[in-house]
């Protein structure tokens, strides 16, 4: 693919138009009132008639999303429509648990649980013959209603999108498509105005770090810019370390160019002429899309020296993570890619004063980064428009767990959480009761019913005794133990504390080891008080965030489940039945036919019993699986 | 098998992955990166070659290796499983899964099966969520995974060596 040079202001908008055009019908079906006929004859005169658009995110990756798009290509082929329907791999869509997903455009179909073997069926029915094909449309489980295309989904409705603007839209390994949706214009925008005006347009949008701490991110550049100094860096944390957070990965998987450009700008705006972006690389599609889109900005040079002949350079490398969770802590970050070992150091001096090689490092999230373009393109007004008074602008949230709609969302501060999972989520999974819901990872807490109605912003969410985090959120229903869900954290925490302060390193592994104890039934409840009090002392004196905040989940926990709690200690009882040690699966005699169903199924063969005779369960054999539970068609066995 | 692997061909390779980042010190890790894609794990001996290379204390480089969990000093199997235990596939039960595979091939995690077939590891989300619990082997990701259908995977895999 020949990319153009971009060596001037005048060649962006050139390029832009021209790309645009080609991008116009897939532009047009996001309008909400829809194509006329004229404009879709109009446009479809030279250019596609319809687009094929099929997630290449790392979740339908895994569902054979390649495989779907190969066989789009050679049935359109096949069919001599190459000139008229055009494949497109894009980023993620978000609704990861309807995946792998097609969308057609522009009548905006979406497709769900696509397979490979489904593609000629649509190719002909639909593409060909103008009739969508009903059996691969999302069902609205509500009601049962197949839902024609995708504005009219739910899971879409509510959702704001500017973080996300591009996922799911664009062809991530074309940077033509990015210039197409107004790309690398606000760099151009930056250009021409002076850095400190550009610095005062992201503090007036009052835009907050989303990586979880909140720091004003207008206010860290400012810091950065004002530090005198002949070298400074540009770091993108993509160290999403955060056990069900996903977003970080989809935005540089689905829409690496925005990130890539924020950073150019943050560093016109500080004074730096080097971006180093911090990757996880347990995250290969997202590097490799960094990677082909690096080269192609640099091919277009819009990285580079003297960018739109400016007097302004800028180029990017990666440096890849290797597996610590508290690398995402910023200094440890630092010292990771400084090829040391990710030990945190004490704040202050912070990064933008004195950070990689010691020189001043203004390090964002990529989130963070991703809001950047928007707020210079639409202004600070329209950004600070959105979202609650003291929190702005839209979040990220990973929804995952008991939840039918897992996916990655974008919403307005301010969004309810009962919105985000029930009408976003489309409530429980198996309609089982809501429990709680974790938000902000192995540093958070988990939230209540009693929660579900508070606005999600940053100040509520650590009101509530939990934080924002970096937007993962863990929905869970009444067979999840809080207590194991406590231990779980602390597992990872004990397991991903780095050794440096002794409060981080002993105190965890002593409240895991508690939390053992309780799981087991062996608890007494004067280990509950030391829970809290030990809790209390981690909390103020470990040295860095992950310290700060592990013990959160074990707090938050107590708070809102202290009853769970006394059960397991003075009742010896798991309410939600998970404990191992505390439950047993039992054999109702009256209800059992003998079909010895569970008994084929018992990995360990601790269920005896003759054909057509009720069946027994050993209890000292038991591993306590659950197979026999879930292949009796009669309701049979039932836990204590 | 570690010193069958860490043949005089092994330590060019490393010699020339350290020149190619000038043998910088601040490169290490991924030096390392680059490295355990040769043979899959990081020996001991790798590390001293790297050591010598970089001029620095071997204690350095095996400090980096041993704190990152993605660097390994143990060889993996011919076919390395990874049960996630992410959040979201641990409360769709995943901690179930890993306990039946542990079961099945008599090993624990961290280990490699005496056959050198399969090697057990957990790890802390692939972002595949929406498919939770996920386990992968090599590169193939299996999805939405129950218990009872650990045994069915693993004969796949039996019988694809006889």
């Amino acid at each position: 693919m020949a990319l153009p040079i971009i060596a001037s202001f005048q060649d962006l908008e050139k390029v832009q138009k021209k790309c645009a055009a080609d991008f116009a019908l897939r532009e047009l079906s996001d309008r909400p009132q829809g194509i006329s006929a004229e404009e879709i004859k109009e446009l479809t005169k030279e250019g596609y008639e319809q687009y094929v658009l099929c997630c290449g995110g790392t979740g339908c990756h895994a569902s054979q999303s390649a495989e779907i798009i190969k066989r789009f290509e050679d049935a359109i082929n096949e069919n001599g429509l190459e000139k008229k329907i055009k494949v497109i791999r894009t980023g993620c869509f978000g609704f990861c648990e309807q995946g792998p997903i097609v969308q057609i455009r522009p009548d905006n179909t979406f497709y769900v649980h696509v397979t490979p073997d489904d593609v000629k069926e649509i190719v002909t029915e639909h593409l060909i013959g103008g009739n969508k094909v009903k059996r691969l449309l999302y069902v609205l489980p509500a009601t049962g209603e197949h839902m024609p295309d995708s504005k009219h989904m739910p899971f879409y409705k509510q959702q704001v999108r500017i973080a996300l603007r591009n996922c799911g839209s664009i062809d991530p390994e074309n940077i033509n498509e990015y210039i197409a949706r107004k790309g690398y214009a606000a760099l151009a925008k930056v250009l021409t105005m002076k850095p400190e005006d550009v610095i005062q347009t992201i503090i007036d949008a009052g835009l907050r770090g989303r990586g979880g701490g909140g720091f004003p991110t207008g206010q860290k550049w400012k810091i950065t810019r004002e530090v005198q100094a002949t070298k400074k860096y540009v770091v993108c944390n993509a160290d999403e370390g955060d056990p069900g957070a996903f977003m970080d990965r989809s935005i540089l998987e689905g829409d690496p160019h925005s990130i890539i450009e924020a950073m150019a700008i943050n560093g016109y705006c500080t004074g730096a002429d080097h971006g180093l972006i911090y990757i996880r690389a347990e995250y290969p599609l997202a590097i490799h899309r960094l990677e082909v889109a690096i080269a192609q900005a640099r091919e277009c040079h819009l990285l580079g020296k003297n960018i739109f002949g400016t007097d302004f350079s800028f180029d990017i490398e990666l440096r890849y993570g290797a597996g610590a969770f508290v690398c995402g802590e910023e200094t440890a970050l630092i010292r990771s890619m400084e090829g040391k070992r990710g030990e945190p150091y004490v704040k202050p001096p912070f990064p933008s004063v004195r950070g990689y090689k010691d020189a001043p490092t203004n390090v964002n999230n990529v989130e963070t980064f991703a809001n950047i373009c928007p707020i210079i393109l639409n202004g600070s007004k329209w950004f600070s428009s959105i979202g609650t008074e003291k929190s702005h602008g839209t979040k990220v949230f990973a929804l995952a767990g008991k939840v039918n709609n897992v996916g990655l969302i974008e919403v307005p501060m301010g969004t309810t959480l009962r919105q985000v999972i029930f009408d976003i989520g489309g409530g429980i999974k198996g309609g089982k009761k809501f429990k709680a819901v974790q938000t902000g990872g192995p540093s958070g807490g988990c939230l209540t019913e009693k929660h579900l109605d508070t606005p999600i912003d940053y100040d509520n969410l650590i009101a509530a005794g939990s934080m924002m985090g970096s937007g993962g959120m863990i929905v869970m229903d009444e067979d999840n133990c809080m207590v194991s869900v406590a231990k779980f954290y602390l597992d990872f925490t004990v397991e991903e504390s780095c050794g440096k302060c002794s409060p981080c390193r002993i105190g965890n592994k002593r409240l895991y080891e508690i939390l053992d104890k309780i799981t087991k039934g062996e608890g007494t409840m004067e280990d509950i008080d030391n829970l809290e009090n030990l809790a209390r002392v981690i909390k103020d004196t470990a040295l860095c965030g992950l310290g700060q905040t592990s013990p959160n989940p074990v707090l938050s926990t107590i708070d809102n489940f202290r009853d769970e709690y006394i059960a397991h200690v003075k009742d010896h009882r798991c309410p939600a039945h998970q404990c191992r040690a505390l439950t047993q699966y039992i054999i109702d005699p009256t209800k059992c036919k003998g079909c010895t169903a569970c008994a084929r199924k018992c990995p360990v063969s601790a269920i005896k019993g003759e054909v057509k005779v009720p069946h027994v369960i050993d209890p000292q054999v038991c591993i306590r699986c659950g197979n026999c539970k879930n292949s009796c068609k009669f309701g049979a066995i039932t836990i204590q | 098998m570690k010193k069958d692997n860490c043949t005089e061909e092994v330590y060019q390779k490393v010699r020339t992955i350290c020149a190619n980042h000038h043998n910088d010190s601040g490169e290490l890790i991924t030096i390392l990166h680059q490295c355990q894609d040769i043979l899959g794990y990081l020996p001991r001996e790798i590390q001293e070659i790297v050591a010598e290379q970089l001029n620095i204390p071997v204690a350095r480089v095996y400090g980096v290796v041993t704190f990152y969990s993605y660097f390994t000093m143990e060889p993996k199997g011919k076919y390395p499983i990874s049960v996630c235990m992410g959040t979201a596939c641990y409360v769709r039960g995943s901690e179930r899964i890993l306990e039946e595979f542990q079961r099945q091939l008599g090993i624990k995690v961290g280990e490699t099966t005496e056959d050198g077939l399969f090697s057990l590891n957990c790890l802390r989300c692939v972002g595949a969520c929406g498919l939770a619990p996920v386990v992968t082997i090599g590169s193939k990701v299996y999805g939405r995974l129950t218990a009872d259908k650990v045994r069915d995977i693993l004969s796949d895999y039996y019988l694809k060596e006889k």
